[in-house]
């Protein structure tokens, strides 16, 4: 094992994994996460907390990591490129790694236009895949970036985010492959609500060999209205939200359309689980963490592997 | 080229209301060719300036010069003759013209009136766009010709991100995705074996992280 | 305000708007005195700075006149006009006098009528605007 991450030992074993996702507060209310976080406990294998999502700002992702910690969870500590040089980056995670946070996601981060902060300098010193590298190098060789030893590496398990649905198409499985080779441990897609172009990129991984090399899990979001489903589709960048299903959607009746989202999202499980080189999902409830329990019961994922 | 714009009005007549005399200069480089302080510029400055601060009812005497090279310490001693006469030297070249003027005429008050903003080049008349950040390595070799840095929203050196949509940046899209023009170029020059590379992480140092730059050409600095 | 008689200086191309002044001449319509014409090959070699000096030596109001659209001589000179004056009378805005002492307008050579029409509106609405400001202030400062 690389680490003590629960996530790695869950897909060691060969479980199909699944982790969830915890934004952090805007303000230093703990109760708030722990509010939050008691919905995902037992729920899901790790929690994704999230880096100044957005580029909105919001609590330290390490500290609301060491937050669920506390609570004997499984924290998914992102790390955004956008906010931090590689300094930076790097005291955070020997910090991280000291205080019990096992699990780390690299990302370059929305651009700061997106956030509250438009006006901020847009850090970038490096790249998501040059930070996996980093990352990777720390732990594996037990060297800082800069080349100097480091006493005690940080024992990361350390993935990587991915959207199929970026343009160019004929890029996405490329680029996943340069994350593979920079070192990704795991790979959390963004949401996904085009199966099959889904299903051709997961060909394309698997047939290149991607899949053997890193643990792919599949991004889901519950759809909670037809206002969020015609959102996603017209106003995220990179975005894949076909007709077909934003229609399903708005076609119920307004105090429906929730149930529908997750009788949709549960027949993506299915279709998901049955996926050569799909690992397991991820499963991004954004404001809805306390309908999860219900998602992963429905869905058939309980109880979660004790390993 | 250096391009740059001219300054609001009204942050411009903030900036010379102390004074009843000041000399316009412009500069005959890059600063001509984005139309933002030649002497065509300077003469239209120097008129709104008369009009609107005789309608303030504090006239201003504003006369016009424009240097060869306002960043050329050669150039910027045209003006030793007259710059005495004046409350305060008023620069439309970028930035490198008016610190010129100011390190030459310690004593003289020198102002900008332009906003410098980027190294780019002209796409169509009247319209100029950023190439070039200066990084002092370029990997336009390795890119197709097309510059991560100075196009790529998050100069990001192994892209595209996420947001790369339609062939253009999560952004806006008014604003092509960098890297999906560096690929298309790629596969057009047949060399898509350089993407598959994972670029390093870059020396910033010889950018402007390492500190302000100079060039020293011994043979030439005699 | 009854006595003030503006003046307005005219930019007329060579090709319509000049000959549609004369036109209107020779059918003996008038306008205001007031309205000085000047001829230009193509309002396309109307600088900004032309407009600009017109004001500084006195002018009241300017009026750019060219071809119709579509209808320049050398194709696009009243379209390279009509963006200038524009980016004017943001600059007058700016330095504190009113943009529409400025405007462009677009005559055929054969509209003598439609000329004088336009002439004499707008010399009209420049006297409602009154003298250009900077003379008030000239006067204030001396
Ligand atoms: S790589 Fe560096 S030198 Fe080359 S174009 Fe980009 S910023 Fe300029
Ligand atoms: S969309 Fe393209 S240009 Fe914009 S930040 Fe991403 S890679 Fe860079």
């Amino acid at each position: 094992m690389k680490s003590d991450s629960n996530l790695e030992k869950v897909l060691a074993a060969g479980h199909f994994a699944v982790t969830g996702e915890l934004g952090p507060p805007r303000g230093a209310n703990l109760q708030a996460i722990k509010d939050k976080a008691a919905h995902l406990k037992g729920m899901v294998d790790a929690v994704n907390v999230t880096d100044n999502q957005t580029a909105v700002v919001r609590m330290a992702s390490w500290a609301v990591s060491l937050v669920l910690r506390e609570m004997g969870m499984e924290p998914n500590y992102q790390m955004v490129c956008r906010d931090r040089n590689r300094l930076a980056m790097q005291s955070d995670i020997l910090g991280a790694a000291a205080l019990g946070i096992n699990t780390m996601l690299c990302l370059s981060g929305d651009h700061p236009s997106f956030g509250d902060h438009p006006q901020a300098a847009n850090v970038h010193d490096i790249d998501s895949i040059q930070q996996l590298q980093m990352v990777t190098t720390m732990r594996d060789q037990g060297r800082f970036m800069g080349g100097a030893e480091i006493d005690t590496p940080p024992r990361m398990f350390v993935g990587a985010a991915a959207n199929p649905f970026g343009d160019p198409f004929e890029l996405r499985v490329l680029r996943l492959g340069k994350k593979v080779a920079a070192g990704a441990d795991f790979i959390q897609t963004q949401c996904i609500y085009n199966m099959e172009r889904f299903a051709e990129y997961m060909r394309q991984a698997v047939d290149m060999g991607l899949t053997e090399k890193t643990k792919l899990l599949a991004g889901v979001t519950p759809l909670k209205s037809a206002g969020m489903a015609r959102y996603m589709a017209k106003k995220v960048p990179g975005m894949d939200v076909p007709d077909e299903v934003v229609k399903r959607i708005a076609d119920q009746p307004k105090e429906k359309q929730a149930e529908e989202g997750i009788k949709l999202l549960c027949e993506q499980i299915e279709q998901l689980r049955e996926m050569p080189g799909v690992a397991g999902i991820h499963l991004m409830a954004i404001e809805w963490e306390h309908r999860v329990p219900e998602i992963v019961e429905r869905a058939g994922l309980l109880p979660r592997p004790q390993v | 080229m250096i391009t740059a714009e001219r300054k609001p009005m009204e942050e411009i007549f903030h900036s010379v209301e102390p004074y009843g005399k000041i000399l316009l200069v412009g500069c005959n480089e890059c600063v001509t060719v984005c139309h933002a302080g030649g002497r065509k510029e300077v003469a239209m400055l120097a008129s709104a300036l008369r009009m609107g601060r005789l309608k303030q009812g504090a006239p201003l005497t504003v006369d016009e010069m424009t240097l060869e090279r306002q960043c050329d310490p050669e150039y910027a001693e045209e003006l030793a003759l007259v710059v005495d006469q004046y409350d305060a030297v008023c620069s439309m070249a970028c930035g490198c013209g008016v610190q010129t003027v100011a390190e030459r005429y310690q004593g003289l008050p020198v102002l900008p009136m332009v906003n410098t903003e980027f190294m780019g080049s002209s796409e169509k008349n009247g319209v100029w766009a950023e190439r070039c950040a200066g990084c002092g390595n370029c990997v336009l070799g390795l890119t197709g010709g097309i510059c991560p840095i100075a196009r790529c929203s998050k100069r990001i050196f192994n892209g595209p991100c996420g947001g790369s949509s339609k062939g253009k940046c999560e952004i806006s899209p008014d604003v092509d995705c960098a890297w999906q023009l560096i690929w298309d170029r790629l596969k057009q020059l047949g060399q898509t074996e350089l993407y598959s590379q994972i670029m390093a992480p870059k020396d910033w140092r010889s950018a402007r992280d390492g500190g302000p730059r100079r060039i020293v050409r011994e043979d030439m600095a005699i | 305000m009854s006595d003030f008689e503006p003046v307005v200086v005219v930019f007329a191309c060579d090709y319509c708007a000049y000959t549609a002044a004369d036109v209107a001449g020779r059918m003996n319509l008038s306008y205001p005195s007031g309205v000085r014409i000047l001829r230009v090959p193509c309002t396309g070699k109307v600088e900004p700075l032309y407009i600009m000096q017109a004001l500084q030596k006195g002018a009241d109001g300017v009026l750019v006149a060219g071809c119709l659209v579509g209808d320049c001589h050398f194709k696009n000179g009243n379209l390279r006009a009509a963006a200038r004056v524009k980016r004017v009378q943001t600059l007058l805005d700016d330095i504190g006098i009113d943009g529409q002492r400025v405007a462009m307008v677009n005559v055929s050579a054969g509209q003598g009528a439609k000329f004088a029409e336009i002439a004499t509106e707008f010399s009209n609405k420049i006297g409602e605007m009154g003298p250009n400001p900077i003379k008030q202030g000239a006067k204030a400062a001396a």
